[in-house]
């Protein structure tokens, strides 16, 4: 066997059915071994940063470790920002890439880039592959890291000799790594301190994040939760980890966090952080956050404990592993009076907007859809404004079920993820929320999913602006609209402050005529009576469908705390 | 701010140094001083890191090194029993009357001559960091011409 044949053949007993990619000349011998492989698929998307979040999304939606494969140089370094996503949401990837041939690295050769340099710090490991004889155990190792502890990507740099280099294979039976060893089992003693701190706890909050995600804790949390009567707040990432609509659930917490949320966070005696980072998009002010709250933090990352907030009683390992050893040791808390004072915050504050006549407000477009599929399709989001209307609006009912680029903030993620997520599980539905301009940035891959029959909905809330950045400009820097018009054209004058009649009037592209041409369907609405038909319609669609819902122009996310302030200092949503 | 001493056991692969390195600069900690060598194990290397920063941070850097897949092991010096050196070559400038004076100097922190011409005498020094510091000081008046430090290396006594 060659050294493409004995990568495929790994990746085929690692188990892998689809690998996400895009060809060039050093992938064509590795390209040349998946020809004879039928069981493994790999999906041409059209750019390789479609292929690493689409491979992403996969991930995200199945649980399982995203195979995404590039060329050396541009098409390496294309993958960079969808590795970066997936590092900082804690993802599993194996990303290959060819390189120039072990004899030429470092002369500049030709699409020659230094890819291992390049993503050190976005990879939880990486790899150059010197010899042939060490492929089969790299292939290993990187699956087993990519997937365990603290899952994230490993890129697999294979210089082209190293591919033709001819070998007799041999499948390594164990993977040992002498420096990696994730603690799993949380320490017995903290979960017993952990559990009496919660037992003689008044006003406790659950805290939840990506991490019940990853490890699949979810029902231990809903038993946990259900046990004591603590209510739970989710973090970006956290949303399905807990049934939005169960009665202990007080939704997201943080920047764009429900009203509720952020005063039970205000005002809670203990935290029990359950996978989660305490990210500064949580926090706001670091000395402000939870100022009366002990604080037990489940984390299977150490350096995640105490990086930002003095933690009580860290648990190091696995949220699901811990969850079931605390389970026995709690019982129903006598906590009524701080459960009528969240339920009574949960009414009196509930997430709202203003409803105005003629125009189409996103926030019931979303409501709307979450009613009519039951809260049980596969969301994707873009960045932005239209990332936190479907967190806002959205009801989650089940784990894996919203992919969103919560620390990145990638734009441009939430297509390419969808195709994955559609891939992964081609029965269910799957839609991307999207903005008009964050669509743009990988518009492209409606060609990978129409040609591969992936029935993805795109919603697309176009309100002609880069809406979040333009809510700042608004809120925080006068109205001074630089950059963010995307119907701007050459007449216009230098500086704008608000929309006027005298805006161009013609939307570049034309998302209905755009989606024809990619051989999708495609449908504008403008007026709020048609959203129920034009939901049923895009849903009743076989293929690819644009939905492009035109919004008002200067319509905000709120409630809003603003960046580095106390979670106290909210601004809307107390109405 | 304190300054801490880890001794971190590392995969000996190319690539290893720019880890740590890169880890250090991303993160904004601070290394004084980082030295790395061979060990009794072929396949690893010892590197000595002294960093400055308060509990916190030193808590974290220590939490980061040992979360990268090459590191084996990482261990705090700072609180423990511990042996530490630093080696030092220094050219100072020796002419006339300071000659005599600068060999005192060299004698007395067992120092060693490596090499002397008509202008300047190069002395080479093995002693603890603070040690390396005083004499550096003493040299200071007669004038230094160049010097290199390698940073301090160290091992725990048990």
């Amino acid at each position: 066997m060659n050294g493409a044949q004995i990568l495929i053949e790994c990746l085929r007993r690692e188990g892998v059915e689809v690998v996400f990619g895009y060809p060039g000349g050093r992938m064509i011998s590795i390209l040349d071994a998946l020809y004879d492989v039928p069981e493994i698929r790999l999906v041409l998307t059209r750019h390789e940063q479609g292929a690493a979040h689409a491979a992403d999304g996969y991930a995200r939606a199945s649980g399982r470790v995203g195979v995404v494969m590039a060329t050396s140089g541009p098409g390496a370094t294309n993958l960079v920002t969808g590795i970066a996503t997936a590092y900082m949401d804690s993802i599993p990837l194996v990303c290959i890439t060819g390189q120039v041939p072990t004899t030429l690295i470092g002369n500049d050769a030709f699409q020659e880039a230094d890819i291992c340099g390049i993503t050190r710090p976005i990879t939880k490991h990486n790899y150059l592959v010197n010899d042939v004889a060490d492929l089969a155990r790299i292939i290993r190792e990187a699956f087993y890291i990519a997937s365990s502890g603290r899952p994230g990507p490993v890129l697999i740099d294979v210089p082209n000799d190293v591919a033709l280099a001819e070998l007799d294979f041999s499948w390594p039976q164990e993977v040992a790594i002498r420096g990696y060893d994730p603690t799993i089992t949380g320490n017995p003693r903290q979960i017993r301190r952990a559990a009496e701190l919660i037992m003689r706890s008044k006003q406790p909050v659950i805290y939840a994040g990506g991490g019940v995600i990853a490890s699949g804790a979810h029902k231990e949390l809903c038993i946990f939760a259900e046990k004591t009567g603590i209510p739970v707040t989710m973090t970006l990432l956290g949303l399905g980890a807990f049934p939005g609509a169960h009665p202990l659930s007080v939704n997201m917490l943080g920047m764009h966090g429900t009203v509720y949320a952020n005063n039970a966070v205000n005002e809670c005696d203990l935290m029990i952080s359950v996978g989660a980072r305490f990210d500064d998009r949580v926090t706001g002010k670091l000395d402000e956050f939870a100022p009366h709250a002990k604080i037990i933090h489940i984390d299977i990352d150490p350096t995640s404990v105490s990086k930002s907030v003095r933690v009580d009683i860290p648990i190091v390992g696995d949220a699901k592993h811990i969850l079931k050893e605390l389970i026995p040791l709690v019982s129903e808390l006598p906590i009524g009076e701080w459960q009528a004072k969240v339920q009574d915050w949960k009414k009196r504050y509930p997430l709202n907007y203003e409803e105005a006549a003629g125009v189409i407000k996103p926030q019931a477009v979303i409501r709307r859809l979450s009613e009519i599929t039951k809260g049980e399709a596969i969301i994707t989001t873009e960045v932005g404004q239209n990332q936190m209307w479907a967190a806002q609006f959205y009801c989650f009912t089940s784990p894996r079920s919203f992919l969103t680029s919560g620390g990145l903030g990638t734009m441009g993620y939430g297509f390419p993820a969808a195709i994955g997520a559609q891939i992964a599980f081609p029965g269910k539905t799957v839609i991307d929320i999207a903005g008009d301009g964050s669509i743009q940035m990988n518009i492209q891959e409606m060609a990978t999913a129409v040609v591969n029959n992936l029935p993805v909905k795109i919603l697309i809330l176009n309100n002609t602006y880069l809406g979040m950045v333009r809510q700042w400009q608004e809120l925080f820097f006068g109205h001074r609209y630089m950059a963010t018009c995307l119907e701007r054209r050459l007449e216009c004058p230098h500086t704008c402050n608000a929309p006027s009649d005298a805006c161009p009037k013609d939307y570049v592209p034309d998302f209905v005529k755009l989606a024809e041409a990619y051989g999708a369907s495609g449908r504008r609405i403008t007026q709020p009576e048609e959203i129920e038909d034009a939901l049923r319609e895009m849903l009743a669609s076989k293929g690819v469908y644009v939905l492009e819902v035109r919004i008002p122009k200067e319509e905000n996310v709120y409630p809003i705390v603003p960046a580095g302030a106390a979670l106290t200092q909210m601004i809307g949503g107390m109405a | 701010m304190k300054t801490n001493t880890i001794s971190v056991l590392v995969e000996n692969h190319f690539g290893v140094l720019t880890r740590i390195t890169s880890l250090f600069a991303g993160r904004g900690y601070n290394i004084q001083s980082l030295t790395v060598g061979p060990t009794e194990d072929a396949s690893a290397s010892r590197m000595t890191i002294v960093v400055d920063g308060d509990t916190e941070i030193i808590d974290q850097v220590k939490k980061q090194l040992n979360k990268l897949i090459d590191v084996i092991k990482v261990v705090d010096l700072t609180n423990e029993d511990f042996i530490d050196r630093e080696l030092l070559l220094i050219k100072v400038s020796a002419k006339g009357k300071t000659r005599f004076s600068v060999l005192q100097f060299a004698q007395v922190f067992d120092g060693s001559i490596v090499d002397i011409t008509p202008n300047f005498i190069t002395i080479e020094v093995s002693a603890r960091s603070s040690k390396i510091d005083a004499f550096i000081a003493l040299l200071e008046p007669f004038g230094i011409k160049e010097m290199a430090r390698t940073g301090r290396i160290a091992l725990a006594r048990s």
